[in-house]
């Protein structure tokens, strides 16, 4: 009986332990992130700006086509999906409605950032983990370089600002989508579409949905390095660290949706 | 003669494996002194100590009379520019140009303007043999140019302490021949103190003044390269005649090594 529960316990602390050890890597890099983006900047040590905007290229201008493709071909798939319910009730102009709300609060900001996640999560963690792996890492830190200064804050800047944009654009496009299908295949009135999709969105539904957007940025970039500060080996451990991170990065990117959106249904 | 590093009673772990068992050895001023041993006896470890990478579970590393394992970051960063490290594989940062990396560790702690910044860069390049590169990337670079490379970024600030790990690992003999009198030209000109770990005989007879030799993570030997030469330490002689280490197991392992345990 007493192995068993040595057994059972036993179990669970080879378990804790090194989950533990994660917990606490993950909480070395969130906090170094934070000191080096909100608070060193205040005692006079700016962030990198020159390569912050080079991130912004990367991560931000580089994805508006896979975005905008994404997002216009979401508008039309949600206005069609849309206009099947809605016609049964002979409501069609609703189709606006749905369209414009749902993108601007919940698909503009998720699909942006499932796309962040490929694209971006992934080389982050793909970077910083052959780095570490080829010692340049090390080699930062021997220079006095602090490596989550140099290479995560503009990382993180980049995609504070980018997310939240891009997700302006998938807002957008997705609408025009929507708007689209709905005024030649549906045949709505093109300027009664607009109206009805320009009264039906509340600044407040934009604005959530970009405040979710700026923390999805965060989760992303704070995933990737984590992942890529965590590798140990060589090149098959890279690899297997980039996978993680786009994987680990999608499941937080939605856990964070669902916080942030019960947030605002109870408390706006 | 006196000591810019002493190292007393350091102990370490990579998780429950110990490491370093409790090495306590001295490194003179001004001289080359080489850490030597076979793969995995833990001269990397020992080096990383060293160089602030990694805190010791037990023991104190002094430089200058300050104890480095104990000091908070910033306090390091001070005892690091005094440092240059030339790693493994050069450590070069692969999306910058050769001069950008040169120009990386002097960028972050001084406020030179650019031209007087490309002049050090090219300086530095020139005294490693590398003039006229500095446009090039790492990737567009031999090894052993690499390493030059990678000298002369760990040259940038004027280092009074240079550490090397394994320098001529990977390169063809003559140019490990060749940044060995590099080595030797940096200790003899610029009276650097400079570290060498290697397990390499030829260069180690080359360039050492003081050699401290480790086996499985305990010193084996530490004097000069004559007491080395006339030392008849067994673990010395295996090394220096390159004699295959017989594996003695115990009884008891050699049980626990067939059962799989
Ligand atoms: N990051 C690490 N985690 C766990 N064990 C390690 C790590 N780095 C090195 N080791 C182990 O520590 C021992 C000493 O390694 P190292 O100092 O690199 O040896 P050397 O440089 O003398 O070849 C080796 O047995 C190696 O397997
Ligand atoms: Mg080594």
């Amino acid at each position: 009986m007493s192995s068993i529960v040595e057994g059972f316990f036993g179990a669970v602390g080879r378990m804790a332990l090194p989950l533990r050890r994660d917990v606490h890597d993950a909480a070395k890099i969130i906090n170094s992130a934070f000191y080096w983006s909100f608070i060193s900047p205040l005692k006079g040590r700016p962030i990198r700006f020159r390569a912050s905007i080079s991130e912004m290229v990367k991560a931000g201008y580089n994805s508006v086509p896979i975005v905008a493709t994404i997002s216009l071909f979401v508008g039309i798939i949600l206005a069609l999906q849309a206009a099947y319910q809605l016609k049964r009730v002979g409501a069609l102009i609703y189709v606006a409605n749905l369209v414009g709300v749902s993108l601007t609060r919940e698909l503009g900001p998720i699909m942006t950032a499932i796309i962040v996640s490929g694209r971006s999560g992934s080389a982050f963690a793909a970077e910083i983990g052959s780095m570490k792996a080829a010692e340049e890492i090390d080699a930062l830190t021997t220079m006095g370089i602090n490596p989550v200064r140099y290479l995560v804050v503009p990382k993180l800047v980049a995609l504070m600002v980018m997310v939240p944009a891009l997700t302006v654009l998938a807002d957008l496009i997705g609408i025009f989508g929507g708007f689209l299908l709905a005024t030649t295949a549906v045949g709505l009135h093109p300027y009664s579409y607009f109206q009805q999709t320009v009264n039906a969105l509340l600044i407040k539904d934009v604005f959530t949905g970009l405040l979710k957007a700026w923390a999805f940025g965060i989760v992303i970039t704070l995933v990737g390095a984590y992942q890529g500060f965590k590798v140990e080996g060589g090149a098959e451990e890279v690899g297997r660290r980039t996978t993680a991170s786009v994987v680990t990065s999608i499941f937080l990117v939605i856990i964070v949706d669902l916080f942030f959106t019960s947030l605002f249904y109870f408390f706006t | 003669m006196e000591n810019a590093i002493e190292i007393k009673g350091l102990q370490t772990h990579y998780g429950d494996r110990e490491i370093l068992k409790n090495i306590t050895v001295s490194i003179p001023q001004g001289r080359t002194t080489v850490i030597l041993g076979g793969s995995g006896c833990g001269k990397s470890t020992l080096l990383k100590h060293l160089i602030g990478l990694l805190r010791p579970t037990k023991g104190q590393i002094i430089i200058k009379g300050k104890d480095i394992s104990g000091l908070q970051e910033d306090e390091l960063n001070e005892v690091r520019k005094k440092m240059g490290v030339l790693f493994q594989g050069a450590a070069l940062l692969n999306s910058l140009t050769l001069g950008e990396n040169v120009a990386l560790p002097i960028r972050e702690h001084t406020r030179l303007n650019d031209s007087t910044i490309g002049i050090m860069v090219r300086m530095k390049l020139d005294q490693v043999g590398l003039s006229g590169f500095e446009s090039f990337c790492p990737s567009q670079l031999s090894g052993g140019m690499k390493k030059r490379a990678g000298l002369a970024r760990a040259l940038a600030l004027d280092p009074e302490l240079l550490f090397f790990d394994e320098p001529s690992a990977g390169l063809d003999p003559v140019t490990a021949a060749g940044l060995d009198e590099l080595i030797l030209k940096l200790r003899n000109v610029f009276r650097m103190t400079i570290v060498v770990v290697t397990h390499e005989l030829a260069s180690v007879f080359t360039i050492a003044d003081y050699v401290i030799m480790l086996d499985r993570g305990e010193v084996a030997f530490n004097g000069t390269l004559e007491e080395l030469k006339a030392s008849d330490n067994e673990k010395v002689r295996m090394f220096l005649e390159r004699r295959p280490e017989k594996e003695t197991y115990s009884p008891d392992d050699y049980f626990r090594v067939i059962a799989g345990d």
